[in-house]
């Protein structure tokens, strides 16, 4: 069985974030980028799945050169295989146009994947919307947020989380699956694992090399104003007995802010 | 015109469902643009009038026995021939777990992009201008779109209800034949935890335990605040649940979910920036920490420094009592 993961750079989840007001942009300069959480537990369960089926596991980004950190940690957990597909465009927000990217890869040049799997959003743009997209440009069955897979031959059973509950869902590989917290436990890097990662090549796809034009995959979304967090008075801070500063809070909530 | 998708679980129209009727409705008024809603699956015919009476002039009912599961691709074909014939401008969705999956399914369809997860909506030179958080709320970017139709999905909790009116609408309801074959994605059963609560996202009221609550076990002390609060959650700090106390599908913030409910009380968070970015749009935050110096109280609007374990039972009382009025 083959696998490709689809994992992209983000900006740690403990990264301030600072915005260039005259672009519209995050200022990339002092983030440090890692993999996306939920695609390590993407990267974790193809490689659970390969360990126990066979086959091979290659992990697959769209972005700038810089990206070969995330596919080479990729490589060290245990890939067999990375692919930049280089595309300097940047973040534009637009789910869309990376699924295009995505979708047309798989149809030229992984067309032996039997499945297709991602994280069940990017942290930094939290989109969720990839993952869907490339399912239905390829006509695939999706099931997105799973915390747990099971694959036999051909067909996959899978649980989605969603509000309250646990869908379970049946279907049919070559699939879509998008990986949510509590799948699994994703690996760290051995030392062995990272020095082959090191020698490992990774080779690079070009938009051109896919048949897409620059005018295809212009963005269909515009950045038009980019703020940070409406800013947050500090409240009131007491310390008290703990009965009277029960009181005095319960007063509050009745009195002022009027949500009990 | 603007078709609104009308989500339905276990028989009943989503109270979030409603809330992006509500929001259509207000942007309809101002473009002069007509409010449609569309019901998919089984037997739902029954739910429209709920639909008029949230400011929908016409609800689409698309029925279909393949249909009365959720199926990503199988709503998306069915969703396909009605945006073809109906040619809404805008289409909205909620960001509920559903929503999410769906949305982007039906605007790759489509072939247009999607704002996911927004949090206001206005009109802007006679086009749909979005907010929407990004970086879990560190960061918020407003969208225009170039595309048409325009996707939206809005995030649940946030929009106010229209007040009900006493109206009508033509309800247009069509069998229509799926091939089983564009069926690839059912759900075949749904699996409720035993006395499964409210999810974070979709309550009022969280109470949330972070590393001060030191053990799972001291978990159920949230729970009895629970017990008398109105449509409230239990939520979590990643901390304890990357300790195991709680399951992760309570977790707030960067890489668990992002809420803004009326309410919000930390107990023992101390407030990493993760947290903190997943629950600023709280419209009350009240937090207990024993340490003064913890960032929870830069964003809280009242704190409590000191013992939660000595202030939960206490607090407990006094809310029964205030409650009880």
């Amino acid at each position: 069985m083959n696998i490709y993961v689809c994992v992209k750079r983000v900006p740690d989840t403990e990264s301030k974030i600072r915005i260039d007001h005259s672009s519209n942009t995050i200022i990339e300069e002092g983030l440090n980028f890692v993999l996306s959480p939920y695609d390590e537990y993407a990267m974790e369960e193809a490689l659970r799945l390969r360990e126990a089926k066979g086959g091979k596991v290659t992990a697959v980004s769209v972005g700038s050169d810089e990206t070969t950190v995330i596919l080479k940690k990729c490589l060290a957990m245990g890939a067999d295989e990375a692919i930049l597909i280089k595309d300097d465009a940047g973040e534009q927000y637009d789910g869309l146009r990376i699924a295009r990217i995505i979708a047309k890869a798989a149809e030229t040049n992984f067309q032996d994947y039997s499945l297709l799997l991602f994280g069940k959003q990017a942290v930094g743009s939290d989109n969720s919307q990839v993952p869907s997209m490339v399912a239905e440009l390829l006509g695939l069955p999706q099931v997105n947020v799973v915390t747990k897979l099971e694959i036999e031959g051909n067909s996959a059973v899978a649980h989605r989380e969603i509000e309250g509950a646990t869908e379970k869902i049946s279907f049919e590989l070559p699939a879509v699956v998008s990986a949510q917290k509590g799948l699994n436990e994703p690996r760290y890097e051995t030392l062995k694992g990272i020095m082959m990662a090191k020698k490992k090549q990774i080779p690079i796809i070009t938009l051109a090399d896919l048949g897409l034009s620059d005018s295809e995959l212009a963005s269909q979304l515009e950045v038009v104003k980019m703020e940070g967090p409406p800013p947050r008075e500090a409240g009131r801070v007491i310390e008290d007995e703990p009965e009277v500063a029960a009181k005095k809070l319960v007063e509050f909530l009745r009195q002022e802010a009027k949500v009990v | 015109m603007i078709l609104v998708f009308i989500e339905v679980r276990d028989g009943k129209i989503k109270k979030s469902s409603l809330e992006v009727l509500s929001e259509g409705r207000r942007r309809a008024d101002e473009l002069n643009s007509e409010l449609h809603a569309v019901l998919v699956g089984h037997n739902l015919e029954g739910l429209a009038p709920e639909t008029f009476k949230f400011g929908a002039s016409k609800t689409y009912v698309l029925e279909s026995t393949l249909l009365s599961h959720y199926s990503p691709s199988g709503y998306t074909y069915a969703l396909h021939s009605l945006c073809q014939e109906a040619k809404p401008e805008i289409i909205l969705f909620s960001a509920t777990s559903l929503g999410k999956d769906l949305a982007p399914r039906v605007a790759a369809n489509l072939g247009v992009s999607l704002a996911s997860d927004c949090i206001k909506t206005a009109v802007k030179d006679g086009g749909l201008e979005v907010l929407r958080p990004i970086f879990a709320g560190k960061a918020f970017a407003t969208f225009r779109f170039k595309s048409s139709p325009v996707i939206v999905s809005l995030r649940p909790n946030v929009f106010p209800l229209v007040e009900p009116q006493d109206a009508q609408g033509d309800v247009d309801k069509r069998d229509i034949v799926v091939p089983e074959d564009k069926v690839k994605d059912g759900v075949q059963e749904v699996l409720k935890e035993e006395g499964a609560a409210l999810d974070v996202t979709e309550a009022e009221i969280i109470v949330s335990g972070g590393r001060g609550m030191k053990g799972p076990e001291n978990f159920d002390l949230l729970k009895d605040l629970l017990g008398i609060l109105p449509h409230a959650a239990l939520g979590a700090s990643r901390s304890a649940v990357d300790a195991d106390w709680i399951d992760h599908q309570h977790q707030v913030g960067q890489t668990g979910k992002t809420v803004s409910p009326n309410l919000y009380m930390a107990f023992g968070i101390s407030g990493a920036i993760q947290h903190l970015a997943g629950m600023s749009s709280s419209k009350v935050i009240v937090a207990v920490n024993k340490d003064p110096e913890a960032p929870i109280f830069k964003v809280a609007d009242f704190g409590i420094v000191g013992d939660l374990f000595q202030v939960i039972p206490h607090l407990k009382e006094e809310l029964s009592k205030v409650l009880s009025e």
